[in-house]
């Protein structure tokens, strides 16, 4: 394939950043947002054109007996280490990265049209879109990268991307800190990726370059994933605490996906990122940067499954916040909040389905049901934070409170809200309910207990989502409206709601298994039906519950919080994890070892020059009487200075 | 008993040692000058003694001294010139009256 | 064998030269102080004779005990006080004057006669063996521009001359 348009793909939105990041001062808002959307639909139709070559033409460069290949379009050395150990930037198209390229054009897209409306009115619009861009230029090269290093280098820019943009309204305190705690959080997790990275690297290089790893860079993700790598032979021999060396690595690196997807205990970030902009809040933190962490566990699947402990701590990690997402959700008050948590849950729910899949479990249904549910997730997720932005922007509140009975008012909200809270919960035929259907099923192959439990995983979505359904469009009108009549969103923003509610519908019918596998052989998804039919029973009685508590207002969902004030409360607060920290880092880091250090280095290394500086002070004071101004003492310092020249002269001669 | 090298050095030597004394001792701003040119005849001293005992085949010693001596004629004009500038400003020639180029 | 007029010579020049020079360190009247540096000026200038540099010891009187004492002796008239003819000559810091000055004497002294560079020639040995030095060699020398010819220090000390005569004139007018 020619490379053009692979280098375009990438070259694009950077071009776009550079362009409406220096030039946007002076150009007014209706050209940036103009030149943002405009190149933001070209980059559409350029990842279409080369996701769709991919993956229909059937030309044997991708596709040959049946198996999808991984091509790599360019791969130019970019910085050397060592002969081995080799950084280089590079496009490789696979079905994974294929999907992704779809995915993140198509939210982007999307984000950008909707945010012309959305942002019309904000300070700061030309910075927002290139800002915008730079996040979508980093989330591509972060997909696309052909081995680890350039995929930490995207992460990273990722990382300031979102930084940029969840800080946007930098005159906001909170939302200054909200940033910094982003990213802070994801660079802390980042360095055990980094340590992991470069463990797993050395062990790598260390094997002959002739060996059966060739002479690739260590980096590569095609050699490292190759069954002729051996990987496992050339870390076999070092252990540490009892784990292999390449169990630690995979691990370590997963933590440092555990960061970017918001895993517990890594996930203290993201409900504070929603004090962004809600389109940003859809890109980023619901739909793209969020899966970056599943996109890495997939990326290197074949490694993971040489050591499966690793996969096993993926699951518990995941369904432990599964769990814990889904009932803080349930008593959150403020939508975005809501839509953050589930955002946490259904992450988890996709790194759990990662980590059952094994390939003598239904083929390795899980890893094709976790990228399936990646896509339809992005889908409806961004649906639904953007459905969330038109009710924020209507009544200038993200709590629910505030809202109600919005269903007369706001009708193309309301259906393609309903369709994106169906879609969640797995109601049939939306596209939600077929990815959530083969994740479980690859679960329940794997152990039943992982099925059951997020089993009630999905009951609790069902519930969390539709108890927000309820009370914002059901429940009672605020009397509130009376002086400010809500109204139905611009057409910048209702057009990608609407489309990305029709996509939302009908995505569960694409036979994602002729695409997306572990192994990229095809596979035939069928329903087991007992699974199905389990789960849609589930979702269906959460979503009874729902309504029964807050279709009509009253005092049934307060008599509950009444019943279990504690409960209540330690859910609203997120079962005090922001506490812990915060308790961790004051007291204990900063006051005990921080302090510690503080000292010694004011008393001691401080201490230690301005006693040499205090010390020269003091001999110079004394000897300042040496240049007295009299020529005949300076000379007789001459003297003295010339005599013990010759003596020591002497003495070397002697 | 010949005249060798060493007996010509040993009054340099000694006339350099007085023009030491007198240098660090004299308070007349002359009388230092003075000692100096003793320092200075000595140095010229030795340098026409080691070329006739070490090298009586060349010239270079005497040379030495030759604009040695030039360059002291010069040293001196220009000092005493200060010192009568100075001998104007502050009324004597005493040298510890000129003390205010210290720290 | 050198002949006994040149040690009688020697002697009576270097009792000269180190008795004058002592004195003229020690004397208490700058005037005095003046004429012994011009007495040991003069004797090393009978030294310079006596080791065949004529030519030298010809400019030594002739600069130093001539121009150089004069100019001495001028600077003393013009720095005194009036009717002050005999304020004595002060000295201070006796005791460490002393003391580094021996110590250096024989510090120097020691260095001499422990020195193995120095050889025993004689100074008749010294003088037969070298060429003698005519004014013709020395006019070559200081006009010459090759190795071992003094033309550039020549002009560079004309220069010298040049600026401390203007540097002299120039510090020492009256405002």
């Amino acid at each position: 394939m020619d490379i053009t348009l692979p280098i375009l793909i990438l070259a694009l939105p950077f071009t776009m950043f550079l362009i409406l990041g220096i030039g946007g001062v002076k150009m007014s808002r209706k050209l940036a947002g103009v030149l943002g959307i405009c190149g933001n639909g070209a980059l559409l139709a350029m990842a279409y054109t080369v996701a769709f070559t991919y993956f229909f033409s059937g030309n044997p460069e991708f596709i040959a007996d049946g198996i999808r290949q991984q091509v790599q379009l360019f791969d130019v050395t970019w910085l050397a280490f060592t002969e081995r150990m080799v950084v280089n930037i590079g496009f490789l198209l696979d079905p994974i990265s294929a999907m992704m390229l779809i995915v993140i054009t198509t939210i982007s897209f999307m984000v950008h049209l909707y945010s012309w409306g959305y942002m019309e009115h904000e300070p700061g619009f030309q910075r927002y879109y290139a800002f915008l861009s730079l996040f979508t230029f980093s989330m591509l090269g972060l997909v696309v990268a052909t081995n680890i290093f350039q995929m930490y280098i995207f992460w990273e820019l990722v990382g300031v991307s979102s930084y940029l943009l969840i800080g946007f309204f930098y005159k906001l305190p909170s939302a200054v800190s909200a940033s910094k705690k982003a990213f802070i959080v994801t660079r802390f997790a980042d360095l055990f990726m980094l340590i992991g990275i470069l463990v797993l690297s050395y062990f790598v290089a260390q094997t002959p370059a002739d060996g059966p790893l060739g002479g690739a860079s260590a980096f590569n993700f095609l050699m490292l994933n190759s069954e002729s790598s051996n990987v496992l032979a050339s870390t076999i021999g070092a252990t540490f605490l009892g784990g292999s060396v390449l169990t630690w690595a995979m691990i370590l690196i997963f933590v440092g996906g555990m960061g970017k997807s918001a895993m517990m205990p890594l996930h203290i970030w993201l409900p504070d990122a929603m004090e962004g902009p809600t389109p940003v809040s859809a890109l980023i933190h619901a739909a793209t940067m969020v899966v970056a962490g599943v996109y890495l566990v997939a990326r290197f699947f074949p490694l993971y499954l040489i050591v499966p402990d690793s996969l096993t701590f993926i699951t518990v990690v995941g369904a432990i916040t599964a769990f814990y997402a889904a009932v803080v959700a349930c008593c959150q008050i403020d939508i975005k909040r809501i839509l953050a948590f589930s955002t946490i849950s259904q992450i988890a729910f996709m790194m759990v389905s990662l980590g059952v899949a094994r390939p003598e479990l239904h083929d390795g249904l899980g890893y094709m049901a976790s990228m399936f549910h990646l896509f339809t997730h992005a889908m409806f997720k961004a649906l639904l934070f953007l459905g969330a932005g038109a009710l924020i922007h209507a009544v200038h509140s993200n709590n629910y409170t505030e809202m109600g009975g919005m269903r007369k008012y706001m009708p193309i909200t309301h259906w393609t809200f309903l369709i994106g809270c169906l879609a969640i919960a797995g109601i049939f035929p939306l596209s939600g309910f077929w990815s959530k259907d083969e994740m479980l099923s690859a679960m329940y192959a794997n152990n039943w207990i992982w099925g059951a439990w997020m089993t009630m995983v999905a009951g609790l979505t069902a519930f969390y989502m539709f108890r927000m359904y309820f009370r914002v469009f059901w429940w009672e009108e605020n009397p509130h409206y009376k002086e400010h009549r809500p109204h139905d969103a611009p057409w910048q923003m209702s057009l990608p709601l609407i489309f990305l509610a029709i996509v939302s519908i009908f995505s569960g019918f694409i036979p994602f298994g002729e695409f997306v596998t572990w192994n990229r052989e095809p596979y035939h998804i069928h329903i087991e039906m007992q699974v199905a039919v389990t789960s849609i029973v589930v979702a269906l009685i959460a979503i009874a519950f729902a309504g029964w508590l807050y279709l009509k207002k009253n005092d049934k969902p307060a008599r509950m919080k009444a019943a279990l004030p504690g409960l209540w409360t330690a859910a609203n607060r997120r079962f005090y994890w922001d506490e812990i920290y915060m308790f961790v880092t004051h007291k204990i880091i900063f006051n005990g070892i921080c302090k510690a250090i503080a000292w010694f280095d004011r008393h001691i290394i401080d201490g230690t020059m301005d006693a040499l500086a205090a010390m020269t002070q003091f001999f110079s004071v004394r000897i300042k009487g040496m240049q007295n101004g009299s020529v005949q003492t300076y000379v007789l310092w001459y003297f003295f200075g010339a005599v013990l020249l010759a003596v020591i002269t002497w003495i070397c001669l002697l | 008993m010949d005249l060798s090298m060493l007996w010509y050095l040993v009054p340099s030597v000694i006339m350099f040692a007085a023009g030491v004394y007198g240098f660090v001792t004299r308070k007349n701003m002359i009388a230092l000058l003075i000692s100096l040119e003793l320092m200075l005849n000595s140095a010229d001293l030795n340098f026409v003694v080691f070329n006739r005992f070490l090298f009586p085949g060349s010239m270079e010693g005497m040379v030495f001294t030759l604009f040695a001596i030039a360059i002291a004629a010069a040293e001196t004009a220009i000092a005493i010139a200060i010192i009568v500038n100075i001998y104007r400003a502050v009324g004597n020639t005493d040298i510890n009256s000129v003390k205010k180029m210290k720290y | 064998m050198d002949s006994v007029a040149n040690i009688i010579l020697y002697f009576v020049v270097a009792i000269c030269m180190t008795v004058f020079s002592v004195m003229a360190v020690t004397s208490r009247r700058i005037l005095r102080a003046a004429t012994y540096l011009l007495f040991v000026l003069i004797s090393t200038s009978v030294i310079y004779f006596q080791l065949g540099y004529e030519f030298l010891g010809a400019v030594q009187i002739a600069v130093y005990a001539g121009g150089i004492m004069v100019l001495f002796v001028f600077a003393i008239l013009l720095t005194r006080k009036p009717g002050d003819m005999s304020a004595p000559l002060e000295s201070h810091r006796r005791a460490l004057g002393i003391s580094i000055s021996v110590a250096g004497c024989v510090l120097l002294l020691l260095a001499l006669f422990y020195m193995p560079l120095l050889n025993g020639v004689s100074l008749i040995e010294a003088i037969n063996s070298g060429n003698r030095i005519t004014m013709h060699d020395i006019g070559v020398a200081f006009t010459g521009t090759s190795r071992f010819q003094y033309l550039l220090p020549f002009e560079a000390v004309s220069v010298l001359l040049l600026a401390c005569i203007i540097g002299g004139v120039v510090v020492a007018r009256k405002r």
